[in-house]
């Protein structure tokens, strides 16, 4: 990688509902694919080859091309032990690390806590969407989640710039923290201190951003636009966090997942371009995942939940290539009729936390676990 | 008892409704408690909405809807329904909760409300014939794929959820509650529960709702071994079971408690971790089966226990985001008819984090602290803040004039009191209201606070009253019901 003095960033993007792994990154020689895939399979023609073995799913050509320019790590058959198959704590052990109890620390909290310990910036980690995901959750760590950026603060309502301010001066009084009042209601008050502050930040934002990228109009699109936007405005934000909803393909799998992919792959080749205008992508890595593969049958329409999975991490930083083996698809090397997976993710978010962000993987991901050379 | 103590009614109201206004609060005391618990459990017993009417000013409404559309729809009806018939809605929005589903695959808004409707009709009778209606209702069925399974390729997606998260739950008491065979089983006894296909085609007609169809041909009819028990199962025969375990009645008594009581942990976490109150859950799992598993019944304990009327349990919640828009909604007096302006209003769900008939999954929304992060506590400040404030609202006018009427000369204390009564008995800890108080000295220092001078007199102590519900409604108190 070159050599840089700024800060390495994380963007994180979930992708949620279970992607099907095998329909993203295809064993395109496989006879065995194409006998489990008999309705979903992408036939051999269509398909983006890799090398002799994997090929993209057609709808990521854009993701291809970054591939092609050595800046695509593929991570095969990631996963951990005894999965889960729902979805929720399937989501819930990729988010907090704990495939054995139930966790409610974020991993992400954990790394921005060691990020910035003393939560001197509300803004070291930043989530564009609805609601804060657990791998960011974690007491007494700030994250801003901001749904629309342009319209980001508090008691906005108030036109009368005097009465705002006195207004809002109140409102950080009464959320103060109060002894004895609970654990609940001094998170509400230390997330309406942060909030207050944020949004003092951000709200500088969108006037300073330019950008001759126009990003196509996805959700997932405007959400990476959004983060561009407070990634260019150097606010210290060092972890990045949004998602991409609808990979619960278990009926018309077809036309369904190739259009996510399609809108995923775009965004993800409007956000880089919009990075390295801005001369910003060389300490950015995006790392994308789900919450668990999917059956190796499909079931006629679609697939239904399974193990075994497919991470990504791309950008400048990263090393590009195949990295873990595709795990095998003989009837006999499945567990449960899904893919066992081979490089368990703690192994992979370690790489990310030790390798990219220089911090002691060990806490932050509940132990040692083997660690990829993508980055 | 005539009279009673109206704080416990605005619990009560904020629990099995979207709250009370000051009248409706006036009216439940001369009522009492009890009757009033008798009377909200029977919301058939009280006057409709005038759908004809609806239907005569708004022709199309229904032909017209989209996603968002469907949303509006929803928050209408919750707030329309809030002053009379607040149980219906409010059990509604439990079992969507519970049993969530959503537009972004079903894609059929009328099939997608039809749920709704069928929550309303059934959701206080018996949780077995509600599991019923469940499993053959058309959106649940696509949601959950049961029209992919067949005799000889079964989709376990409807078989799973049913035990994992509508009925008994993963586990209990640190056990598991079935097995992955369990599932399978489910799985293959309701196949052939499917929906009628001719029914789908919205040209040119328009999206006529689906219905179910039972398709006896690709109905698996081997035998099948589920709890225990072994039989050449249907799907009611697997409902049949499931409702006889005692995982159901914990997992039921859970939800309501969580729902309508105290926010307990995640669901995730209950195989884990016991009930917050383990002798109330017991109350209500003794209720289920005692009554058989009579959801009515349930609540009628519940809403009269000491558990729920405990000052433990008073704002032991943090509302739901329908809670904050449609409770907020109710205290303005509008939209009892549907005009310009309910669209981004109930679009405010969506913003804070509850985007109504669209869960993020089958699982449903995270609930109880997790419904709060800086985002969306902000949307939540703000709607709450600029609605509660705005005196061309009915219901905001006439607590103010309410208020002004009350007396000749303001002081902080006067007006933050009447200001906390009126908006349905809600508190502030001492420490916020000092606060708020020198900032209301402040105002009344500045502007004087004469009530009874002249018109400009009013019209400032106007100003003040309404400043005071603007902050009470951006506390985080406020957050809590």
């Amino acid at each position: 990688m070159t050599s840089t003095n700024k800060d390495p960033i994380l963007v994180v993007v979930q992708l949620t509902g279970g992607n099907d792994y095998i329909n993203t990154v295809i064993p395109y020689q496989d006879p065995l694919y194409y006998d489990s895939r008999k309705t979903v399979g992408v036939a051999q023609d269509e398909v983006l080859p890799i090398n002799d073995e994997l090929a993209f799913n057609p709808a990521l050509s854009a993701v291809k091309d970054l591939y092609d320019q050595g800046k695509v790590a593929v991570i095969n058959g990631i996963g951990y032990p005894n999965p889960n198959r729902s979805h929720f704590r399937s989501m819930d052990i990729w988010h907090t690390c704990e495939p054995e109890k139930v966790g409610t620390e974020g991993w992400l909290g954990r790394a921005i806590r060691d990020l910035d310990p003393k939560a001197e910036n509300v803004l070291t980690g930043v989530n564009f969407g609805r609601g804060l995901p657990r791998a960011m959750a974690l007491t007494g760590v700030p994250v801003a989640s901001v749904a629309v950026l342009e319209s980001y603060g508090v008691l906005t309502g108030i036109s009368e710039e005097q009465e705002r301010i006195k207004a809002l001066d109140l409102f950080s009084r009464m959320y103060s923290p109060i002894v004895g009042t609970g654990h609940v209601m001094d998170y509400l008050g230390s997330t309406g201190l942060d909030a207050l502050k944020g949004a003092d930040i951000l709200k500088t934002v969108p006037a300073h951003y330019q950008s001759n990228v126009e990003y196509a109009d996805t959700t997932i699109g405007r959400n990476l636009q959004g983060i561009a936007k407070v990634l260019t405005a150097d606010l210290g934000t060092r972890v990045f966090y949004t998602q991409q909803p609808g990979y619960d393909t278990h009926a018309n799998q077809g036309p369904v997942h190739g259009v996510l992919l399609e809108h995923l792959s775009q965004a993800i080749d409007d956000f880089y371009a919009d990075l390295r205008e801005h001369d910003a992508s060389d300490n950015v890595l995006i790392y994308l995942f789900t919450e668990f593969g999917r059956r190796v049958k499909d079931n006629g329409s679609g697939t239904d939940h399974g193990a075994g999975g497919l991470a990504m991490a791309i950008g400048d930083p990263v090393k590009g290539g195949i990295y873990s083996a595709f795990p095998s698809m003989r009837e006999e090397n499945l567990e449960e009729g899904d893919l066992k997976y081979n490089i368990d993710f703690r192994g992979v978010y370690g790489t990310v936390a030790e390798r990219w962000l220089g911090l002691d993987a060990n806490p932050i991901v509940g132990g040692n676990f083997e660690q990829l050379d993508f980055v | 008892m005539p009279g009673s103590d109206k704080p416990l009614l605005a619990h009560l109201l904020r629990r099995a409704g979207f709250g009370a206004t000051f009248q409706e609060l006036e009216r439940y005391s001369q009522l009492g408690y009890e009757a009033t618990v008798d009377q909200l459990l029977h919301p058939e017993d009280q006057p409709s909405i005038e759908e004809d009417v609806l239907e005569r000013y708004y022709i199309d409404w229904k032909e017209s809807r989209n996603i968002e559309g469907a949303l509006t729809e929803s928050v209408y009806r919750m707030n329309a329904y809030a002053g009379g018939r607040p149980l219906q809605e409010k059990i509604a929005l439990f079992w969507h909760q519970v049993f969530a589903t959503g537009l972004a695959k079903v894609l059929h808004e009328k099939t997608m409300l039809n749920q709704i409707d069928l929550f309303r009709q059934h959701g206080l009778g018996s949780f077995r014939d509600l599991l019923l209606h469940l499993a053959k209702d058309p959106a649940m069925i696509f949601w959950l794929d049961n029209n992919f399974n067949h005799k000889d390729a079964p989709n376990e997606n409807w078989g799973r959820e049913l035990l994992e998260l509508f009925s008994m739950g993963v586990g209990m008491d640190g056990q598991e509650n079935y097995t992955e065979d369990d599932v399978k089983n489910a799985a293959r006894a309701f196949t052939g529960w499917t929906i009628d296909d001719d029914n789908v085609a919205s040209i040119p007609f328009g999206k006529t709702p689906w219905l179910f169809r039972y398709v006896p041909e690709d109905h698996d009819e081997d035998e099948k071994t589920f709890m225990s028990q072994t039989g050449n199962f249907n799907g009611e025969d697997i409902i049949d079971i499931v409702v006889q375990q005692p995982a159901t009645a914990r997992f039921l008594s859970r939800h309501l408690y969580n729902f309508f009581v105290a926010d307990e942990p995640q669901v995730p976490a209950w195989q884990h971790t016991p009930p917050g109150d383990p002798e109330a859950v017991k109350i209500l799992e003794d209720e289920y089966f005692r009554s058989g598993y009579d959801i009515r019944s349930m609540l009628n304990v519940l809403f009269k226990s000491d558990f729920f009327k405990s000052d433990q349990a008073r704002f032991a919640k943090v509302k739901s985001p329908a809670e904050v828009v449609v409770g907020t909604l109710h205290l303005l007096g509008d939209f009892k008819f549907p005009k310009r302006g309910i669209f981004e209003v109930a679009l405010g769900c969506r913003y804070m984090g509850q985007d109504l008939l669209n869960p993020p999954s089958v699982e449903g929304w995270h609930t109880g602290e997790e419904w709060i992060d800086s985002g969306s506590l902000v949307e939540r400040v703000n709607f709450v803040a600029d609605q509660v404030s705005d005196i061309q609202q009915p219901g905001v006018r006439s607590m103010v004039e309410t208020l002004l009427d009350r007396t000749a000369e303001l002081d902080p204390i006067t007006v933050i009191d009447g200001c906390l009564e009126l908006l349905g008995h809600v508190r502030l800890h001492d420490k916020n209201k000092d606060h708020l108080a020198g900032e209301i000295r402040s105002m009344l220092e500045q502007r004087g606070g004469l009530v009874a001078g002249s018109p400009e007199d009013r019209q400032l102590a106007e100003k003040t009253v309404l400043h005071t519900m603007k902050m009470i409604g951006s506390s985080r108190e406020y957050q809590f019901c």
